[in-house]
């Protein structure tokens, strides 16, 4: 492609170092890692990603549409600065995940979907995140936050929220 | 920062937790000092591939990550010498609720799996591996991921390993969110860069894997026992466990337990001492109701069951389920199983990836009555209809998703039928409906962060 990517150009020696560690021919495998690296940066995938994506990997379309809406951590609107996701399974039920929604809820004046008006906080509900042992917790962005109690959510937020 | 886990005091030999953890002992020097990388030094100096898949084999290595299938009988399918690429891919994609043990071997012994993943790679004559990890681990990806970096940096990786003229290249890929990707197909599908989709078998994927070629997928643990094996001798590393169990399980246990946590666990342990000793037993001193053992995959055990059953893969067969991913969950008594129940089925729904009908269909159908018996609007013949499509699930689909979705339901039936009908009748719970034991948000009053926030 002869024509300058405008978004994604910056990460291309990136992409290219990530290849030489790939067989040769397989680039359609950084699908993924491409994507999840664009999102770091911007917080969702636009439109105008997935063309430059699939210029670059040569990979068909509808490869990449459907990656995108088959894992759930990829997203085509933005989130809020802090993405709070709290693991609501079995072992995390049973030690208090419930409550913990409620909590937050209350909290932020939101429900488990939505993002405050701010644009600050995003609240969501998340399936096992292997975490099951130091139930309840959540994980806020990248980190897990971990055997959360009334205490340390109020001392989380309040730190989040400044 | 040390371990969030306990220590575990459980008698019985260890090969994972046997050293302090520290802020450092993760560290590649760390492991070397414990005497990591001997094994994939002799290996690559003495033996043949042959010789690493006949010593894993003969050690009756059995694969960790839930079917227990054994390692040695996966490897031995390909040939290392037939000219064409192969494969090895990590498992790592760790998401069976109640499974967390993984998690705790890339977090602090990230150079065992790894080393692992070496031999294995050099046994079936692999020159590209890969490590697939779920994608919300982030202290376990941030600690594979620099353990592969400084292997590079060491000549553990990459050309001329060692100096002995074995080059391996490994890639560490973060999955995107997808419970089914931990599916060995599925993984594969998703390591191309697609939708994670499992295909059905034959051909395995030892004849036809990842970019078409012959590929091994082991779990973790699997791969971490591979440089004990080596380092013991199959003789020795068999002399751990039971006969048909050799070696130690990475038991990850939550729920109503006083110390839940991972313990490493050898075969043939009393699951009751392990339960009422070692874990400290049920929370404030209840009685134990029920035991997920294996990820909420497997059918539940109740208290009677697992009395005098022993922690070993023919014992937990023999009780009437399995040990799985070694995810278990301790339930306590006045739990309402028919929340919990729709809990764990909320999961499967979930998570279905959408391809087979019966499982598309049925996982968001047998959610749909749970959750009209929970709101207290069930209908009698609600249980046969649960039985109904747990069965027709059964053995119908590509992946298993659907049958242990099946599973766990009709396990949770088959004991606790009377809760069900109990709560269908009177459109409320037989217990007082709560699945914390202690919720340490019982009464906190939530203060709103924002002006005009909160309810």
């Amino acid at each position: 492609m002869t024509q300058q990517m405008k978004n994604i150009q910056h990460l291309l020696p990136e992409f290219e170092r990530w290849k030489e560690r790939y067989p040769a021919g397989f680039e359609g495998s950084l699908t993924i890692p491409c994507l999840r690296r664009i999102q770091e940066e911007r917080g969702y995938i636009a439109d105008s990603d997935i063309d430059e994506l699939v210029a670059y990997l040569g990979v068909p379309r509808t490869q990449v549409d459907e990656v995108l809406g088959f894992y759930t951590m990829f997203t085509r609107t933005p989130l809020g600065t802090h993405h709070l996701q709290v693991c609501h399974n079995a072992s995390c039920s049973l030690r208090g995940a419930e409550g913990l929604i409620r909590y937050l809820c209350g909290t932020l004046g939101i429900q488990p979907g939505e993002t405050t008006p701010d644009g600050r906080f995003t609240l969501s509900t998340a399936e096992c995140l292997a975490s099951c042992g130091t139930a309840p917790m959540m994980m806020v962005n990248e980190a897990y936050h971990e055997n959360l109690t009334p205490a340390s959510v109020d001392a989380l937020l309040e730190e989040l929220a400044k | 920062m040390t371990s969030p886990y306990p220590t575990p005091e459980l008698s019985g030999r260890k090969f994972f937790m046997n050293f302090p953890v520290t802020d450092t002992s993760h560290a590649l020097d760390a492991y070397r000092a414990r005497g990591g990388y001997q094994a994939l030094a002799k290996a690559l100096r003495e033996q043949q591939p042959a010789d690493v898949t006949k010593e894993v084999s003969a050690a009756g290595l059995l694969g960790h990550g839930g079917a227990a299938f054994p390692a040695g009988r996966k490897w031995s399918v390909i040939r290392p010498d037939d000219g064409e690429p192969h494969y090895v891919c990590m498992n790592a994609d760790e998401g069976e609720p109640g499974t967390f043990k993984d998690r705790w071997l890339l977090e602090y012994v990230p150079h065992m799996p790894l080393e692992g993943l070496i031999l294995a790679s050099y046994a079936i004559g692999g020159r590209h591996a890969f490590i697939y990890i779920r994608g919300e681990f982030d202290l376990a990806y941030r600690r594979i991921q620099g353990a592969v970096d400084e292997a590079y940096a060491a000549g553990l990786l990459g050309e001329n390993i060692l100096g002995t003229g074995y080059a391996l290249d490994v890639v560490v890929y973060r999955g995107a969110g997808s419970y089914v990707c931990g599916e060995a197909s599925a993984m594969l599908a998703s390591l191309e860069g697609k939708k994670g989709w499992p295909r059905n078998r034959p051909p395995r994927l030892t004849v036809k894997g990842l970019y078409q070629k012959p590929t091994v997928v082991n779990n973790v643990e699997t791969l971490a026992n591979v440089p004990v094996i080596l380092a013991l001798g199959a003789a020795e590393f068999k002399k751990t466990g039971t006969p048909k169990s050799p070696g130690t399980q990475m038991i990850s246990i939550s729920g109503h337990v006083e110390r839940p946590g991972v313990y490493e666990v050898e075969y043939g342990y009393s699951w009751e001492r392990f339960i009422y000793d070692d874990c400290g037993g049920i929370q404030g001193g209840r009685a134990l109701k029920c035991i997920i053992p294996g990820g909420v995959s497997t059918k539940i055990l109740d208290a009677n069951e697992i009395k005098g059953v022993t922690l070993d893969h023919l014992s937990a067969v023999a009780a009437g389920s399995q040990l799985g991913s070694g995810g278990m969950i301790a339930v306590a008594e006045g739990t309402c199983m028919v929340r919990l129940a729709r809990v764990i089925q909320r999961f499967y729904h979930h998570e279905s990836c959408g391809q087979c009908t019966p499982c598309r269909e049925g996982m968001g159908w047998m959610e749909r009555v749970l959750d009209r018996i929970v709101r207290g609007d069930g209908r009698p013949d609600d249980i046969d209809r649960l039985y109904h499509i747990s069965n027709a699930n059964d053995g119908t689909t590509i992946c298993s998703l659907g049958d242990s979705a099946g599973y766990a339901c009709t396990a949770i039936l088959d004991h606790y039928r009377d809760e069900f009908e109990y709560y269908i009748k009177n459109g409320r719970s037989m217990h007082d409906g709560r699945l914390a034991v202690f919720d340490p948000f019982d009464g906190a009053v939530p203060t709103p962060l924002y002006a005009g926030a909160g309810a």
